[in-house]
């Protein structure tokens, strides 16, 4: 049966066959290491950097503390605006239509107003409104406040960054609500669930796998967002190292001192995004097909 | 552990001959077209009704009706004497409120074509989750429910798989164990095997046999007509949104009334003998 052919392919064996050389991957990889070189080059001998001022400055008391309020103002706004965003989501999608009507009027106006227009806005509020007071409308006055005492920046800061940020996450959360199969809120409502066991347990879980990348994307772009709350004098990260500057007039270090901690800060959340994207493809093709290339790679 | 401990036998409890369920003259349009124009159908106790007919005949239309997925223009239905959806308040017919239409629908179960198991959900979450949040059976309970039912069906090692790993077959065979774990009075069947893959059809209407001699009370939406001729005590033949046969089986496929019906069931016939082929 075996034939001479046969019987000489058997010898070879393709296990110790080098590497073909590939002239152009060479080069692109000289280019693009030279470009790398250069730009290092740059950073390091370009003494205006000052990279000494930027080591004395990035664990600097007050850099931290506005660290501190930019990573604050980015949890709180993601948690309001979540929240609300969500109520807004299910609001949009409602089939009684005033309250459709009020949620899209709602992300229509806070989506198309810029948030430093906003933040601006919010903290003028006391020219508009001199007192804010809860009682029966157009009856007696149960509680007042002076606005100018109500509004400082880290409310006005809060209150913009967040409804800005809830008009966002309200779009994405209805793009996840709308992914979800009709059919398993047919089975959700014919099981006898109810419409919150099913919009908590049913339908928000699955449409987690849609909603958390572009989530991800919208904290990232909200912590660079607060470097906006230093025009109405809040003390977030960039307005710390501004304050700096303008006493030392080491306007590029600082500057750099804030890029570093932004940098970090966005790294984190990168990593942080993945993990959770992981967690909520339970029980799709996806994390399926991961199992199964890591079973293969046991296997090897 | 007996059949009766896991939901698989009923027991009869409409003993005044009355029907468990009543639909009478129900209709139902969507837009301009109308899926159902005066449809009627009665089920008693431990009957095993199939529903058939050419598509768009309105047979998937009226069993979402009968479970409230779907609401309805007119005519009325009936299930263990309740008005289904409405109720007479101050004079008037008015709309249950949500509370009172989901506690007329925890009495009935429905299999879904898509089957329709919850994908983020092992197995035997998606068996013991409506008896425990809709029904207040125990933690405990519910898991010794559907690890019985899953081992009757053949399924035990798959308790802890998750929906997508598992055939479709499978699949519709772990809907079917979570429509019956709540012990519901009717199982509501669309089209259960129109999804599948045709060597997988068998597994599941053997499971569907199972259940229908062990007595539950059945309405089944099929395609399947040797399986409606086999296990059916009655067969209904749907034609643009009316019942116009409904007979028992023997009688439906020896001897058909209606010319539409004779000819529904020489197509049929002949297709399935291709299939054979």
């Amino acid at each position: 049966m075996t034939t001479h052919s046969a019987e000489s392919t058997a010898v070879i064996d393709v296990e110790h066959a080098r590497p073909r050389v590939r002239p152009l991957r060479i080069i692109g990889g000289l280019l693009l290491a030279s470009v790398v070189l250069a730009l290092l080059w740059f950073l390091i001998s370009n003494e205006r950097f000052e990279w000494p001022v930027v080591a004395e400055y990035l664990f600097n008391g007050s850099v931290l503390v506005g660290l501190g309020m930019s990573l604050m103002l980015t949890a709180i706004g993601m948690v309001l605006g979540s929240v609300l965003g969500t109520f807004l989501a299910a609001g949009q999608l409602s089939d009684f239509w005033p309250v459709r009507m009020a949620s899209m009027g709602f992300v229509g106006l806070f989506r198309g107003i810029p948030p430093l227009v906003q933040l601006i806005f919010w903290y003028n509020l006391a020219y508009l409104l001199p007192r804010i007071s809860v009682g029966v409308p157009f009856g007696p006055e149960l509680f007042s406040w002076s606005t100018n005492d109500l509004i400082t920046p880290i409310t006005a800061a809060i209150i913009g960054l967040s409804l800005h940020e809830a008009a966002y996450m309200a779009e994405i959360i209805r793009a996840g609500i709308l992914s979800v199969d009709q059919g398993q809120r047919d089975a959700a409502s014919a099981m006898g669930f109810s419409r919150w066991h099913t919009f908590t347990r049913i339908i928000l879980p699955q449409a987690m796998r849609v909603i958390i990348p572009p989530t991800g994307s919208q904290v990232i772009a909200l912590l660079k967002g607060t470097s906006l709350v230093s025009v109405i004098a809040m003390g977030d990260l960039l307005h710390a190292v501004q304050v700096i500057y303008n006493r030392t007039y080491e306007v590029v270090p600082m500057l750099i001192v804030a890029v570093i901690w932004y940098l970090v800060v966005v790294t984190v959340l990168t990593v942080i995004q993945r993990r959770v994207e992981d967690h909520f493809g339970r029980g799709t093709t996806r994390i399926a097909v991961k199992r199964t290339a890591r079973a293969k790679e046991r296997q090897s | 552990m007996t059949m009766e401990s896991s939901g698989l036998i009923v027991q009869p409890r409409m003993a005044d001959g009355s029907p468990l369920l009543r639909v009478s003259q129900v209709r139902k349009r969507f837009g301009d077209q109308v899926a159902l124009d005066g449809a009627s159908l009665d089920v008693y106790e431990g009957e095993v009704v199939a529903i058939l007919g050419p598509s768009g005949s309105g047979k998937s239309t009226l069993v979402r009706c009968i479970d409230q997925l779907e609401s309805i223009d007119g005519g009325s239905m009936s299930f263990e004497g309740d008005l289904l959806g409405f109720e007479e308040l101050r004079g008037h017919l008015r709309p249950l409120t949500d509370a009172g239409r989901r506690r007329q629908r925890r009495r009935m179960s429905m299999v879904f074509q898509q089957f329709n198991l919850f994908p983020h959900w092992t197995v035997l979450r998606n068996i013991t989750e409506a008896p425990m949040r809709v029904h207040g059976v125990s933690a405990g309970e519910a898991r010794r429910r559907a690890l019985e039912l899953l081992e009757r069906i053949g399924l035990a090692d798959k308790a802890h798989a998750y929906p997508r790993h598992l055939s479709g077959g499978q699949q519709q065979r772990v809907a079917i164990a979570r429509a019956v774990a709540v012990r519901p009075r009717i199982l509501l069947f669309d089209e259960p095997t129109s999804a599948l893959d045709p060597e997988l059809v068998d597994e599941v209407l053997q499971t569907m046999k199972t259940l229908a001699a062990a007595g539950h009370t059945m309405v089944v939406v099929t395609h399947e007509v040797a399986f409606a001729r086999e296990v059916a005590d009655r067969c209904v033949f749907m034609a643009d949104g009316r019942v116009v046969e409904d007979r028992p089986s023997e009688d439906f496929f020896t001897d058909p009334r209606s010319e539409r019906l004779r000819t529904f069931l020489t197509r049929s016939g002949r297709s399935q003998n291709e299939v054979a082929d």
